[in-house]
């Protein structure tokens, strides 16, 4: 599903990424994890097709499709979901609004028609309910005055009603408290089955306690440095980054 | 995220929608401004002798004032004997009975405007008084609103079928004296509406004038005058646009509130005017003077206003807060985008004891555009308990734009309270990302933000008016707005 090759990115001139390669089939969950400043955000964003990084070298294929030459909104229509580390407030927009107009977008993009206002009101609730995000929280403008909790939720509730085929968990865990955490794993949780695809992306072990990954990689500067199952999250948790960096190194 | 900034600009960057012109022969002074002049404008209008002394006196006064230049604005001067004080279409004088007889020109000008005469009279509850040049050709749901008692009429049929009323306002809120163009208005105001609500009387339905510049060289002198008696309420809709022209063209109009004990009224504008091209060539200049009086004790004065036309606006709707517990109210959306300049605000005047006001501006500056805020809140000793809350922000588009605020306070009153917010902000990227990210496309992300920011002036407008608002920025920044 998701194919990266050599993928080379940099930031105002500095190299980030430096030859990422990964595979990613229907229904598996990836977590990323390594140090600060190992390229795990880069490469979410890089996914997402974000301004401002240049991608020097490396193809992203997503089912088939060139993914790096395709704009934000493509590549969300293309079934791609970015749960944002820090989700941005919009004053006066209201959320469920900002929703409606995102969920009809993409199915523009993919030749659907639009959803009434009827419709999108009934999944809306079905899918509120399911993320336990509070109701009230709907109609206030986008993440203005949210929790941190609140808003990581309101992430997992929008890739709850967008439906992607991959989602990119850009450090959900970061500012949650375990009980947050939880209720945003089991949101997460909800919504894996056979075809949808994970990319979790963590500095800590602890939130790939709740959301099981088929695969753990380890990024450090730029390059992917190890890749196990599960059970390197433990091993990583016992013994820190540095054994695997300075084996690296070496 | 260099793309961005041209991005915007874009789209920001839309052709006048408006633009046309129709010609139609036209009953019209030659140019220049001298008490002949006004001699004849008076002569034209069949108007009592006191009103030509009151014009003559103004334009006296008029000759000793100098123009203005402390707003944030540039221009060349202006020639005011290059300008023609008087124009009315011909069909004045045989006026028109029904739409059969009005210049099909004319209507087709309201068409092209999608504003359709026809449909505007079936659209229930609103009154249309147009003003197509300097006459009113038409005037709507006359009789319905006559049955409730409420005058809505050309300032020209007031004058003659109530002229103790307008004897007994005119001025009395913008003296003749009280700056240049108001001034210059007084002199040669050629029409407008006139608003009369009896005592205790809800007028039974919105009340809205279309105005619309169309003749060569032909300043615009309109002149309003809103009256509400005790316990009364008006809501008053002001919209406008106009053709597309290279002269530029000078509108100096004046709007007079005045609101008795415990009246209520609503002041709402929507204003397109032409705004000039990509240089800033042919727009129109806007030199507006609106004031309302809240005269009586609890009587309140709401103005509303979505400003996205005219190369430059010179507009300070202000309330003049007199009766106790008095409230002034003002909400402003102003868009520039080009080469426009805007300087405008309000100014909120407490005299009275416990009289409060509240003002929130919204400025959005795009292209290479320069918007200003400028805002008085002046407590006088006399105004105990006065409360003012002012918010104040702008809102900026590509990097080659301007947003300035002056905010002015007096106060000299110390149990008054008075706050102030002010922010500038830019559309980040940030929020552009995100929203792109969820599928929604770049200009509707933009149309998204901008119309979540100007959000809570456009709940203050009438619910016909809001879409037009919405509509009006759509044109400024492309593609509908969400």
């Amino acid at each position: 599903m998701l194919e990266i090759r050599n993928l080379h990115a940099e930031v105002d001139g500095n190299e980030i990424l430096r030859g990422i390669n990964l595979d990613i089939a229907p229904g598996e969950t990836h977590a990323i994890m390594g140090p600060n400043g190992s390229g795990k955000s880069t490469l979410s964003h890089v996914l997402a097709g974000r301004d401002g990084y240049t991608v020097t070298a490396g193809t992203v294929h997503f089912n088939g499709k060139s993914l790096l030459e395709l704009e934000p909104e493509e590549r969300a229509g293309e079934g791609i979901f970015l749960a944002f580390q820090y989700p941005v407030e919009i004053a006066g927009v209201n959320n469920v609004y900002m929703l409606k107009a995102a969920l009809n977008g993409v199915r523009a993009y993919r030749g659907e028609a639009e959803l009434g206002a009827v419709d999108f009101l009934k999944l809306v609730k079905s899918r509120v309910k399911a993320v336990g995000l509070d109701e009230s929280l709907l109609n206030r403008p986008v993440n203005e005055g949210f929790s941190g909790g609140e808003k990581k939720r309101n992430e997992v509730f929008q890739m709850s009603v967008l439906e992607p085929r991959l989602a990119i968990l850009d450090e959900t865990d970061s500012g949650l408290d375990i009980d947050a955490l939880k209720a945003v794993a089991e949101g997460v949780n909800a919504l894996r089955d056979a075809e949808r695809s994970f990319i979790v992306v963590t500095h800590y072990q602890r939130l790939l306690d709740y959301i099981v990954p088929d695969h753990i990689h380890v990024l450090s500067k730029g390059r992917i440095i190890k890749s196990g199952g599960k059970e390197l999250a433990h091993e990583l948790e016992a013994r820190g980054y540095d054994w695997l960096t300075s084996e690296a190194a070496a | 995220m260099a793309t961005n900034a041209q991005d915007i600009d874009a789209f920001v960057d839309r052709k006048y929608d408006a633009g046309f012109y129709t010609d139609i022969e036209q009953d019209t002074a030659p140019p220049g401004l001298n008490e002949d002049v006004i001699r004849l404008i008076s002569g034209k209008k069949k108007e009592p002798e006191w009103l030509l002394e009151w014009r003559l006196k103004a334009y006296a006064r008029f000759l000793e004032l100098r123009e203005p230049n402390w707003a944030h604005v540039e221009y060349p001067p202006i020639d005011f004997q290059a300008i023609s004080y008087y124009s009315a279409p011909k069909s004045d004088a045989d006026r028109p009975q029904s739409l059969d007889e009005v210049d099909p020109k004319l209507l087709e000008t309201y068409e092209k405007l999608g504003i359709p005469l026809e449909e505007q009279k079936m659209l229930a509850g609103v009154a249309v008084d147009m003003v197509f040049d300097s006459v009113s050709v038409h005037t709507t749901f006359r009789d319905k609103l006559a049955e409730a008692g409420v005058i809505f009429c050309s300032f020209s049929d007031a004058v003659i079928d109530h002229p103790e009323l307008v004897r007994k306002y005119l001025g009395t809120v913008v003296p003749t004296t009280d700056n240049y163009y108001a001034a210059l208005n007084s002199a040669v105001f050629s029409d407008g509406s006139f608003v009369y609500i009896p005592k205790n009387t809800r007028c039974p339905m919105e009340l809205s004038t279309y105005f619309r510049i169309n003749a060569m060289n032909t300043g615009q002198f309109e002149r309003t005058l809103v009256i509400a008696e005790e316990g009364s309420y008006v809501s008053y809709l002001e919209g406008c646009t106009a053709p597309m022209r290279d002269e530029n063209q000078l509108h100096a109009a004046v709007v007079e509130l005045v609101a008795l004990q415990d009246a209520e009224i609503k002041y709402s504008t929507v204003q397109n005017w032409y705004p000039g091209d990509e240089e800033g060539r042919g727009g129109i200049y806007n030199f507006v003077t609106k004031r309302g009086d809240c005269r009586g004790a609890r009587s309140k004065i709401s103005w509303t206003q979505v400003e996205t036309g005219s190369a430059i606006t010179w507009k300070y709707p202000s309330c003049v807060l007199k009766g106790e517990n008095s409230v002034g109210e003002f909400y402003s959306v102003a868009l520039t985008n080009n080469l426009q300049q805007a300087d405008t605000g309000t100014k909120m005047v407490h005299i009275g004891r416990g009289t409060r006001s509240t003002i929130i501006s919204k400025g959005i500056s795009a292209g290479r555009s320069q918007n200003a805020y400028r805002g008085l809140v002046r407590i006088a000793a006399g105004a105990e308990g006065a409360r003012n809350y002012t918010q104040c922000d702008s809102l900026l588009l590509g990097d080659r734009s301007a947003a300035h605020t002056f905010p002015y306070i007096e106060c000299k009153n110390p149990s008054a309270q008075i706050e102030h917010e002010a922010s500038t902000s830019k559309i980040s990227d940030d929020q552009l990302f995100y929203l792109r990210s969820r599928g929604i496309k770049q200009e509707d992300a933009v149309n998204l933000i901008v119309n979540g920011f100007c959000k809570e002036v456009f709940k203050e407008l009438p619910m016909e008016f809001a879409v037009e608002a919405q509509k009006l920025l759509g044109i400024s920044l492309e593609g509908a707005v969400g």
